[in-house]
């Protein structure tokens, strides 16, 4: 069996890159020289050899890509959101698709609620405070706001948005969610208009997954709906929220806070928030811990080790 | 005797009790009061304590039998504050930790205590949960990172370390302590904690002492009192025991922990990190912390949110107004 040639979008991790290469024959994309036309230029030299691709969230096979990869077979990304894949293409080329399902459920889940409680309480404000010497310059820090008992919302009842709801509900928060459809949970009050959703809650939690339809869902309105003292928590991806009203909204106060991981131009967070007190910014981390990433690698090593085998794959999409 | 201190008019209604307020009082809290006693209030005195309590005596139209006292140890309710003040007959305090008030010695005088009970220990628990989430998935640090423009020119922040999973050894299972339980079981940690005797009613595992709590764990939350015993339940041998990826989170009170030990477990590498609300000398944090990126340090906040000041008033209103009818404590604190 001649060893299938992968193509690695980016230095995502240690891990992943060194069982790549012990194990496949693996192609750098940032060997390339700068530049879109040497790019170009090393993408024809290697394509012949590239059946397949590992990408992530930030970098995956878009058109293009899947378009200069004449002999590509299978996209195995080290990610469970796959929206910069283009999906339509992979289906007319006959490529398989995977993902990294249910290894990163937790983490997700627990950095929604951490970041959560972070945006309420206040924690790295008061870090910075203590920090800063102000404790014993000022005096204390400012008062807070209870997060056990708020009204939690969450966009998206997956796996991780369930994730989220159970922890949720042992801080006694009430449930609520939006999703396409109603699903089998009697205590989780269901909307099916965003907006509303937004109107009753205090914590709005984003996980869903992005495609055209989740575009923009927590808009202006929503936004307007969740208030001056509401708290907007994103764990899905940037382009879930209209970012310049966000930002806006933050400035004059018109939402209470914030709590963020992911951001449209990743990993460009808007500048006008980087000094602001009611927000709580973290750079896309959300299953960024040593136990996740290796178990998200050993799940794409897997998938292409079953794809080299003519094995069914282990985590499809399609 | 000529008395220096301020007492509050007599209305015209009727006589009301008298209360010796011995900490501040926000608007609502003061709105309160002054609606159902007479106040007797010693920072508006401006004398000294001792003073204080002893021109109390002579306050009219009786002297005050019931006292709220501040909880962050700048009073203690010991023998000489009793001595000093015979006409107590209740002392209310609202801090969620007791170790201002000499509880042993006020049961002998027959002198009530009333504490905060459980109104502090959602909040506390609540921030306990917070800071852990923050010190193994680097919040702050995170934070500081992006707020500084260093994502775009060093990339991905170093990996942080999953919750879920983690053995969670609490030190403590009182109110407080089973708040913070039931949250972390949500995370799918697995709770084992240690206290003066195991706890019956749950199924977590027990330690007889903390030394052998650490050795299984890789969080340990103090969630105990301050008193002779718990002073620095977390020393030097418990660190070694907690070992190199373990993290400390401190809710409780800065004695609890030897911090000039914690310090160096950290700088040594010898613990993977901590998050402290307490220290030992507040508001003086030891300056070696803020080079730290593996340590998360709030200002002794953990109950300081809106909800439990106002959950607060209305426990130390009820508990006064239980004394004075003769009925019993909301929030009665017993001796051991």
């Amino acid at each position: 069996m001649e060893s299938l040639g992968v193509l690695l979008l980016h230095p995502m991790n240690a891990y992943l890159e060194q069982e790549l290469d012990r194990r496949f024959r693996l192609i750098r994309l940032w060997d390339a020289p700068p530049g879109a036309d040497a790019r170009a230029a090393f993408l024809r030299a290697n394509a012949a050899a590239i059946r397949a691709v590992v990408g992530n969230a930030g970098y995956n096979a878009d058109a293009a890509l899947i378009d200069a990869l004449p002999a590509l077979e299978i996209v195995a990304s080290f990610s469970v959101g796959i929206d910069r894949v283009d999906l339509a293409k992979c289906r007319d080329r006959g490529i398989r698709v995977t993902n990294t399902p249910d290894v990163l459920t937790d983490d997700v889940a627990d950095l929604a609620v951490g970041l959560a409680i972070a945006a309420l309480r206040k924690i790295p404000q008061a870090d910075r405070y203590v920090r800063a010497g102000l404790w014993k310059a000022k005096g204390d820090y400012t008062l807070t706001t209870r997060f056990s008992g708020k009204r939690v919302a969450i966009l998206g009842l997956g796996r991780i948005g369930l994730a989220v709801a159970k922890r949720a509900e042992a801080f006694d928060c009430s449930i609520s969610y939006h999703s396409r459809s109603q699903k089998p949970f009697p205590n989780y009050r269901f909307f099916t208009n965003v907006v509303d959703l937004a109107a009753n809650c205090d914590v709005l939690i984003v996980a869903c997954l992005l495609n055209a339809e989740t575009h923009h869902i927590v808009s202006r309105e929503v936004i307007h709906a969740l208030g001056p003292e509401g708290v907007l928590i994103n764990i899905g991806r940037g382009a879930h929220v209209d970012e310049p009203e966000l930002v806006s909204a933050l400035l004059e106060k018109r939402l209470g806070a914030a709590g963020l991981d992911v951001f449209e131009h990743e990993p460009f967070p808007p500048e006008q928030l980087l000094g602001l007190d009611n927000v709580v910014l973290v750079p896309h981390v959300g299953s960024d811990t040593e136990e996740t990433c290796k178990a998200m690698a050993d799940l794409v090593l897997q998938n292409l080790e079953a794809h080299a085998l003519n094995k069914p794959l282990l985590t499809p999409v399609i | 005797m000529a008395s220096a201190i301020a007492v509050a008019t007599v209305p015209p209604s009727g006589a009301k009790h008298s209360v010796l307020l011995l900490r501040r009082a926000n608007d609502r809290l003061a709105a309160a009061l002054r609606a159902r006693y007479l106040v007797v209030n010693f920072y508006a005195s401006g004398a000294s304590l001792p003073a204080f309590l002893a021109a109390s005596a002579a306050a009219e139209p009786e002297p005050p039998r019931a006292a709220l006292v501040v909880g962050d140890g700048t009073i203690r309710v010991n023998a000489a504050f009793l001595d000093a003040a015979p006409y107590l007959r209740c002392v209310v305090t609202t801090a969620a930790g007791l170790d201002h008030i000499d509880v042993a010695e006020c049961a002998r005088r027959g002198v009530l205590v009333a504490g905060a009970g459980q109104t502090f220990s959602t909040d506390v628990a609540d921030h306990a949960v917070g800071l852990l989430i923050d010190v193994l998935r680097r919040v702050s640090a995170a934070d500081r990172y992006v707020r500084r423009g260093m994502w775009p020119v060093q990339g991905d922040y170093p990996l942080g370390s999953k919750l879920s999973g983690k053995r969670v050894g609490i030190i403590g299972l009182g109110s407080i302590g089973s708040s913070i339980a039931k949250r972390l079981k949500a995370f799918g940690c697995v709770i084992q904690y240690h206290s003066r005797r195991p706890k019956d009613t749950v199924s977590f595992r027990y330690f007889p002492d903390v030394l052998s709590l650490a050795a299984e764990s890789d969080v340990l939350i103090v969630a105990c009192a301050l008193n002779n015993q718990t002073q620095h339940i977390v020393n030097k041998d418990v660190l070694e025991a907690l070992g190199k990826d373990g993290v400390v989170v401190n809710i409780a009170r800065g004695g609890n922990i030897d911090e000039a030990a914690l310090i160096s477990a950290l700088k040594g590498g010898e613990i993977a990190g901590a998050g402290l609300d307490v220290f030992e000398k507040e508001p003086d944090v030891p300056a070696e912390f803020f080079s730290m990126d593996n340590v998360v340090l709030t200002a002794h906040e953990a109950v300081f949110t809106t909800e439990s000041g106002s959950d607060l008033c209305d426990l130390m209103i009820g508990n006064l107004e239980a004394f004075f009818d003769g009925k019993p404590l909301v929030s009665p604190v017993l001796p051991n």
